[in-house]
């Protein structure tokens, strides 16, 4: 018989597996935007058949809400001149805008060249004349306890949206039908879905997540744990 | 060669209690994980599904009952087969090796695929749970937080996956092995098939019996329980 020349590997294939793991804490988000070409594509092909295309959902109740044209109403109020209460058709009817941008969320993953089409916070807040004395917008969901903030100034960037479509189609009921707040700066939390109201405040307050420990001020990049 | 003249359907003893107990621990968490994580993870299905926060509860509490379950094993189990199961998935010896190449070299108890996919999974075991928790906790704390952790989940994910689904292949379809999935069920496999696709443990288990049974008859006037 030949020498079986056992050799101990198992143990060595674990730790060494286990370490590469570890380390991809360290390169897997190279790894990932260097193949990011082949598995777009990847998830691209899985969109047709499963709707991945990178969007992950996330919310924070038991089901979605769900859009009623007739009975949805935005309604804007708090420190302004000018309360009003937008149907969907008055939304629609304001002046559009339509932008390209990059998506990210502050768990990890990003969607790349995502087309909005809505209104300019700027033009919104133009209609309704907020008071001298506001500072911050405080966006209500439909889908409870959501709520989130911007300041004015943030919320008068120039691509920041109350968006009612995505890649070309009417916003759909997982990405926060009927209009969502679109700030491609900041992390997805901050983009409240399902809007139904804005409220114009004099102190900024702390949204549901920054309740959870995240930043008020979510810039991608500049917050969050990362550096 | 005298294990071939051996009488068919004699059953042998291929996997303890404990180690059945510790795959279908696996098995059963993996399989609410993999569901509750889709749920959580497709678009598709969470609009279909909702009820987000109670799949998250769901997917949590299994991967911490899954854990504790393992420890449980290990605790209450019989350790010197564990020990004795991980000593072997360690120790390659020449036909291991061969067998990666090309098949057909004679397999201990567990062949060389069988080893490597123990060492697989119980490495991606721990890399789930470490990545898991990073997730858990980072929605709290920030100092848990990191930007890549929720990809290499991911990618543990669909790694885990496709090995399933050839785990699955082989252990309920393929028709030359999935007799093996009676070693998992009921511990034991049929003679004829072992040494045919184990030949090495086949035979020193058939000689082992044999020596038993002769010892059993050199005492057969003694009482049995």
């Amino acid at each position: 018989m030949s020498d079986p020349d056992p050799r101990p590997i198992g143990r060595r294939a674990f730790l060494l597996l286990t370490a590469g793991g570890l380390s991809s804490f360290a390169w897997g988000g190279w790894a990932s935007r260097v193949l990011a070409p082949v598995t777009s594509q990847f998830s691209q092909l899985a969109a047709d058949v499963l709707p991945v295309g990178g969007w992950r959902i996330y919310t924070i109740s038991g089901s979605m809400p769900v859009f009623d044209p007739k009975v949805w109403r935005l309604e804007i109020g708090g420190l302004v001149r000018r309360p009003r209460s937008f149907t969907y058709a008055d939304l629609l009817a304001l002046p559009r805008v339509e932008q390209v941008s990059t998506f990210h969320c502050v768990t990890g993953w990003t969607v790349q060249n995502v087309h909005w089409a809505g209104v300019r916070f700027r033009d919104l807040l133009e209609l309704v004349e907020p008071l001298a004395s506001a500072h911050a917008i405080r966006f209500v969901s439909l889908e409870q306890p959501y709520t989130d903030s911007l300041t004015l100034e943030q919320a008068r960037l120039h691509d920041v949206l109350l968006a009612y479509e995505l890649d070309g189609q009417p916003l759909s009921r997982p990405h926060g039908a009927p209009a969502r707040v679109v700030i491609p700066e900041m992390y997805g939390y901050k983009g409240v879905k399902w809007l139904t109201s804005m409220e114009l405040v004099g102190v900024q307050p702390q949204g549901y997540w920054e309740g959870l420990g995240y930043d008020q001020d979510a810039w991608v990049g500049r917050s969050n744990g990362r550096s | 060669m005298a294990a071939a003249s051996l009488g068919p359907g004699r059953r042998l003893r291929r996997f303890t209690r404990t180690e059945r107990a510790v795959h279908w621990v696996h098995a059963a968490a993996f399989l609410v994980l993999l569901a509750s994580g889709l749920a959580l993870y497709l678009p598709s299905l969470a609009e279909l599904v909702g009820r987000r926060p109670l799949l998250k509860t769901i997917h949590v509490y299994t991967a911490v009952a899954w854990i504790l379950a393992l420890v449980l094993i290990v605790v209450a189990g019989d350790r010197r087969s564990l020990r004795q199961t991980m000593h072997e998935i360690d120790i390659w010896d020449r036909d291991d090796r061969d067998w990666l190449k090309r098949r057909g070299s004679p397999q201990g108890r567990l062949n060389a695929g069988q080893k490597l996919n123990a060492i697989v999974t119980a490495s991606f075991a721990l890399l789930f749970a470490v990545t898991g928790v990073l997730l858990w906790y980072g929605e709290r704390n920030t100092r848990f937080r990191f930007a890549d952790t929720i990809l290499i989940h991911d990618w543990l994910m669909y790694v885990s996956f496709f090995l399933f689904v050839g785990h699955l292949y082989l252990s309920l379809i393929h028709p030359t092995t999935r007799h093996a999935l009676n070693g998992m069920t009921r511990g034991w496999v049929d003679e004829r098939w072992a040494l045919e696709h184990h030949r090495k443990w086949a035979e020193a288990t058939a000689a082992q019996l044999e020596s038993r049974a002769a010892a059993a008859t050199d005492q057969a006037a003694l009482p049995r329980s």
